[in-house]
């Protein structure tokens, strides 16, 4: 039992950092179709400039996760603007590889900018671990599945609640019926990828802690993040979060019962199996392609 | 008819003569070197483009079947004595049923499941290379045994860059004309609209199928023949990286376009030993680059350049 | 005519080479020829630890000595590439060196795979190479590897330091926990292969990914497997300090830890937030140079290489760099005793290197021996206060 729990614990941490980039992908996806292959770097530059901004420039931690959020959430926008926007009806492959353009390009200034070591950030509250029933968990666990909570009502909110949000979801229902209603969908756009930055450089200065962080970090968790997209239903951003959820699970699960050998390949092996079995994932509702 | 049927004729008969001509330019080995990488890299390409730019597939697991290929002859011939061709040949039939396999239920569905599914394909075939120490020799790699025809040895870098250019040009050739067949058509009418396609009657998902299936047996021949002119491969053949960078030779150069991708590939072998120079800022530099092509010239360089030729303004390439 | 000359230039990457042999030939009138000192390192990609800090020092003290006249009185003229760890790139990049560059000799090869990589091309032109790389195979059988020699100590040494010391405190059962790369695989690999020969049993084999962030299930096995005296980790990098951590957060400190060299870093401890108390690793003598007695001859080499490196990059040494200015200074060393940069010379007397002490240890190259370290060169150390404690 104690052993079961353990292995939970570790599966949702590493599960919340999945989700967390998994719907940062499943909005972009939604309001634009643009599988974004740079949504690793904004987790990346999320817990490097946090760590930047606390240990080389000296600020508080409160005053930098803010500051690390907006710089994230700028480069989204800057993506969108300034790479994703004028290659508008361009081919899908033709805007994949300018997402993985952007992410060499970040990768390099962030490479360049503050290097390329491991950089370790301080746990928010303490590493004295918690003994819950014979198992432990870190006081920083605690941050990151709070956050994932927390980013899960706010977004329930902002699709239910707010106009910007149902426009968003009017149009990734239906693009040209949104922007005949008056949403300017380049706006929303625009948005969604500034949303999801920000999402993503949340889940990178949580994480940062527990996990460490460099400038490369950002190719694997981007691919992990995406499998829980793919998991949940790609443009379903319930789907990511709970496949994320799933996804960590599952891969310290078998890592505990079974085997660590092939740990690395479950989120890929899941992945095949969905797409044989259930292409449209857990929670997607479309079975085929908008013609 | 008689104007295309030259034109490819006439291309593949260029792309000879500069395989032919390109030793006696270059001052030294390092640039032999580099072109018989580029032919390679070539002509996975030119297979990778059929699916691209004529089924309108993505595939990020392309570097899984090179290195399959690969490794196939690496390991059949080294530990097993199997000869260097039936080595070759295992590797890309063996890569084939394996494509197919995993092509057949996806590419029922529209959309790009493909794309995901050989990018958890990749995964998988790296993993395994690197896991299975007693077979692969694990991740610092494994040597390749010299590839012998009969008793002829092919050794020497003089050597593999003729076969590395020879398969290019005989991968061209074949691109070419599959293009111009009745599959060809298909496929084109395939890409413009799918629905249109079936109304027809075309069964997409053969076509798409086989298309995939013949990229995949390419890359693995490509593998087989890269293996031996290196006599060392390692896992990172098979790395996700390297089959980004595949997909980006091809939408580089211009998806559609058997002389864009080969175009996309040379310069994408070319460039990193270009940027070296840049030292620190050669990863700045190179997403750059690849943005900036994409956004000013989404169609790739050589149907826009093309198209800048022929009428100025654009329209559709070569 | 010139803009199309140019631009093709600089897409082969030439221009900057085409000057540099200008500029050569000019100063050629009046100077002797440089040294053409060729390198290529992992500075980027999984490996890169290694190969920043060799890319660092190799750029140092290569402007450190030309600035102090050069060797035989001849500048030294540095070629250095990025292979990022990828054996291909490492290949074009070493025919670029000896091709292009034409370099006398070569230091680098971050990881065995590169190295392994390129040891036909350097065979071939008969270049002395000196490979940054960990693994035996790398010099061994020496027969095949004439040009080849190394600088690093193995992982078989360090398996064979925690072995012994394992063996001083009557420990004999193991467990093996390591990453999936080239570096850990050939640790884990050395580790299964010694246990007998020490009397140690392997009672659980664990493994993890290069981008891993919890390693807890892994430990947690570990945990629960009867017997478990002490732990060989086998890797570096972030997930050593991950599993650090995860080490101290499920309370295991029972189980005496143990890795491997991966982790000599300051950064280990530093990130590790005070989980690597207890931890041992066997370790070059650079990390604990200011604990050595004052008679230690690598003492004071090793001091002096510190106090560079620091000065220069702000940052502490590693023991990865210290590899770089050994495979530097030896080939340099023996460019000195050749009187000159005749490269079957030089090779000949990289091999006949006596008692040169290094901040890697003191080396002893013979025809049979292309590494020249024995154990003695390893210090067993243990974490302590946040620091390296010398234990012997």
């Amino acid at each position: 039992m104690a052993e079961f729990l353990q292995f939970l614990f570790s599966g949702l941490t590493v599960g919340a950092i999945y989700a967390m980039v998994g719907v940062g992908f499943a909005i972009i996806y939604n309001s634009s179709q643009v599988i974004n292959f740079a949504q690793g770097e904004f987790v990346m530059i999320g817990g490097m400039a946090t760590v930047a901004l606390t240990a080389n420039a000296g600020l508080p931690l409160a005053l930098a996760v803010p500051i690390a959020i907006a710089i994230a959430a700028l480069t989204g926008l800057a993506l969108q603007k300034f790479a994703i926007e004028p290659s508008r009806g361009a081919s899908v492959a033709t805007v994949i590889i300018i997402t993985i353009g952007a992410s060499i390009f970040i990768r390099g200034v962030v490479e360049v900018a503050l290097g390329k070591n491991d950089r370790a950030l301080e746990s928010f509250s303490g590493d004295e671990p918690l003994r819950i029933a014979g198992a432990t968990l870190l006081p920083q666990s605690l941050w990151v599945l709070g956050a994932l909570v927390a980013v899960a009502i706010g977004l329930k909110l902002f699709f239910d609640r707010t106009r910007v949000g149902k426009a968003m979801l009017a149009t990734a229902q239906n693009r040209l019926a949104a922007q005949l209603v008056g949403i300017e969908v380049n706006r929303i756009m625009l948005l969604s990828f500034g949303l999801s930055a920000a999402l993503g450089a949340l889940a990178g200065l949580l994480t940062a802690p527990i996990t460490l962080t460099r400038y490369d970090v950002g190719i694997m968790l981007g691919l992990k993040g995406f499998c829980a997209a793919i998991l949940g239903g790609l443009g379903s951003a319930w789907g990511a979060l709970i496949g994320g959820l799933l996804l960590g699970i599952v891969e310290q699960m078998s890592a505990g019962y079974f085997s660590s050998a092939y740990k690395d390949a479950v989120a890929f092996v899941i992945i095949l199996a969905v797409l044989f079995v259930r292409p449209s994932g857990l929670f997607g509702a479309r079975g085929t392609d908008r013609v | 008819m008689r104007a295309l049927l030259s034109a490819r004729i006439g291309g593949v008969l260029l792309l000879a003569a500069i395989v032919a001509a390109l030793p006696l330019l270059g001052p030294n080995r390092f640039y032999v070197d580099m072109a018989m990488k580029s032919w390679l890299n070539a002509a996975v390409c030119i297979g990778l483009n059929l699916l691209i730019g004529y089924a309108g597939q993505i595939s990020l697991g392309h570097a899984g079947f090179f290195a399959l290929g690969a490794y196939a002859s690496a390991i059949l011939t080294a530990r097993y004595g199997v000869p260097g061709l039936v080595a070759m040949l295992a590797g890309a039939v063996g890569t084939g049923l394996l494509a197919f396999a995993v092509a057949r239920p996806i590419l029922k569905l529209r959309g790009h499941y493909l794309a995901m599914a050989t990018l958890g394909l990749g995964f998988i075939i790296s993993i395994v290379l690197t896991r299975e120490l007693w077979l692969t020799g694990g991740p610092d790699g494994v040597q390749v045994p010299a590839l012998f025809v009969g008793t002829w040895r092919a050794s020497g870098l003089e050597t593999w860059y003729w076969i590395a250019g020879g398969a290019m040009v005989l991968t061209a050739w074949l691109s070419l004309n599959l293009i111009d067949s009745g599959i060809g058509r298909a496929l084109r009418a395939l890409h413009g609209s799918e629905v249109a396609a079936e109304t027809l009657g075309i069964d997409t998902t053969r076509y798409k199928v086989m298309v995939f299936v013949l990229s995949a047996v390419i890359a693995a021949l490509v593998g087989s023949l890269f293996a031996h002119a290196e006599r060392f491969v390692t896992p990172q053949e098979a790395g996700f990286l390297r089959s980004i960078e595949f997909v980006t030779m091809v939408v580089l150069g211009g998806m559609a376009s058997t002389f864009g991708a080969v175009v996309g590939a040379v310069i994408l072998t070319v460039l990193p030993q270009a940027v070296a120079t840049f030292q620190d800022f050669k990863h700045i530099v190179f997403g750059a680059i690849l943005i900036m092509v994409m956004i000013f010239m989404p169609r790739g360089l050589v149907p826009t350049l093309a198209g800048l030729v022929r009428r100025p303004g654009g329209g559709p390439g070569a | 005519m010139n803009v199309l000359t140019m631009s093709r230039r600089a897409l082969l990457g030439a221009a900057a080479f085409a000057a540099s042999i200008v500029g050569g030939d000019f100063a050629a009138a009046q100077t002797p020829p440089p040294i053409r000192v060729g390198a290529f390192v992992a500075a980027t990609g999984p490996a890169s630890f290694l190969g920043a800090p060799e890319l660092n020092t190799l750029r140092l003290y290569v402007d450190r000595i030309n600035r102090s006249g050069g060797v035989l009185g001849r500048q030294l003229q540095l070629s250095i590439y990025d292979s990022a760890g990828d054996a291909r790139q490492a290949v074009t990049f070493v025919r670029r060196l000896i091709e292009e560059d034409r370099v006398d000799f070569i230091v680098g090869g971050s990881t065995t795979g590169e190295t392994m990589a390129v040891l036909p091309l350097v065979t071939e032109a008969g270049v002395p190479f000196i490979s940054l790389a960990g693994a035996n195979v790398v010099v061994q059988p020496v027969g095949e590897r004439r040009w080849v020699f190394k600088t690093p100590h193995s992982d078989t040494m360090a398996v064979q330091k925690i072995y012994e010391d394992m063996k001083r405190d009557n420990m004999t059962r193991a467990a093996i926990l390591g990453g999936s790369g080239g570096f850990d695989q050939s640790c884990r690999a050395e580790a299964r292969r010694l246990a007998p020969e020490y009397g140690i049993t392997i009672v659980a084999d664990e493994t993890y990914g290069a981008s891993d962030t919890d390693m807890t299930p892994q430990l947690t096995r570990i945990r629960n497997t009867q017997g478990v005296q002490a732990i060989v980790g086998c890797g570096f990098g972030a997930p050593t300090v991950i599993t650090a951590r995860n080490y101290r957060q499920l309370g295991m400190q029972s189980i005496r830890f143990y890795f491997n060299h991966g982790v000599a870093s300051p950064q280990f401890i530093a990130q590790s937030g005070g989980a690597a108390e207890g931890i041992r690793v066997p370790v070059a003598a650079l990390l604990v140079a200011d604990q050595l007695p004052a008679n230690d001859p690598q003492r004071q080499v090793a001091l002096d290489y510190i106090q560079a490196y620091r000065a220069a990059f702000n940052e502490d040494v590693s023991t990865f760099g210290g590899h770089a200015y050994d495979g530097l200074m030896i080939a340099l060393d023996a460019v000195r005793r050749a009187g000159g940069t005749d490269r079957a010379r030089v090779r000949d007397e990289i091999e006949r290197t006596t008692n040169f002490v290094g901040v890697d240890g003191i080396f002893n190259m013979t025809a049979q021996d292309h590494m020249g370290l024995d154990l003695r060169s390893f210090r067993m150390v243990e974490i302590r206060n946040n620091n390296w404690r010398l234990l012997y």
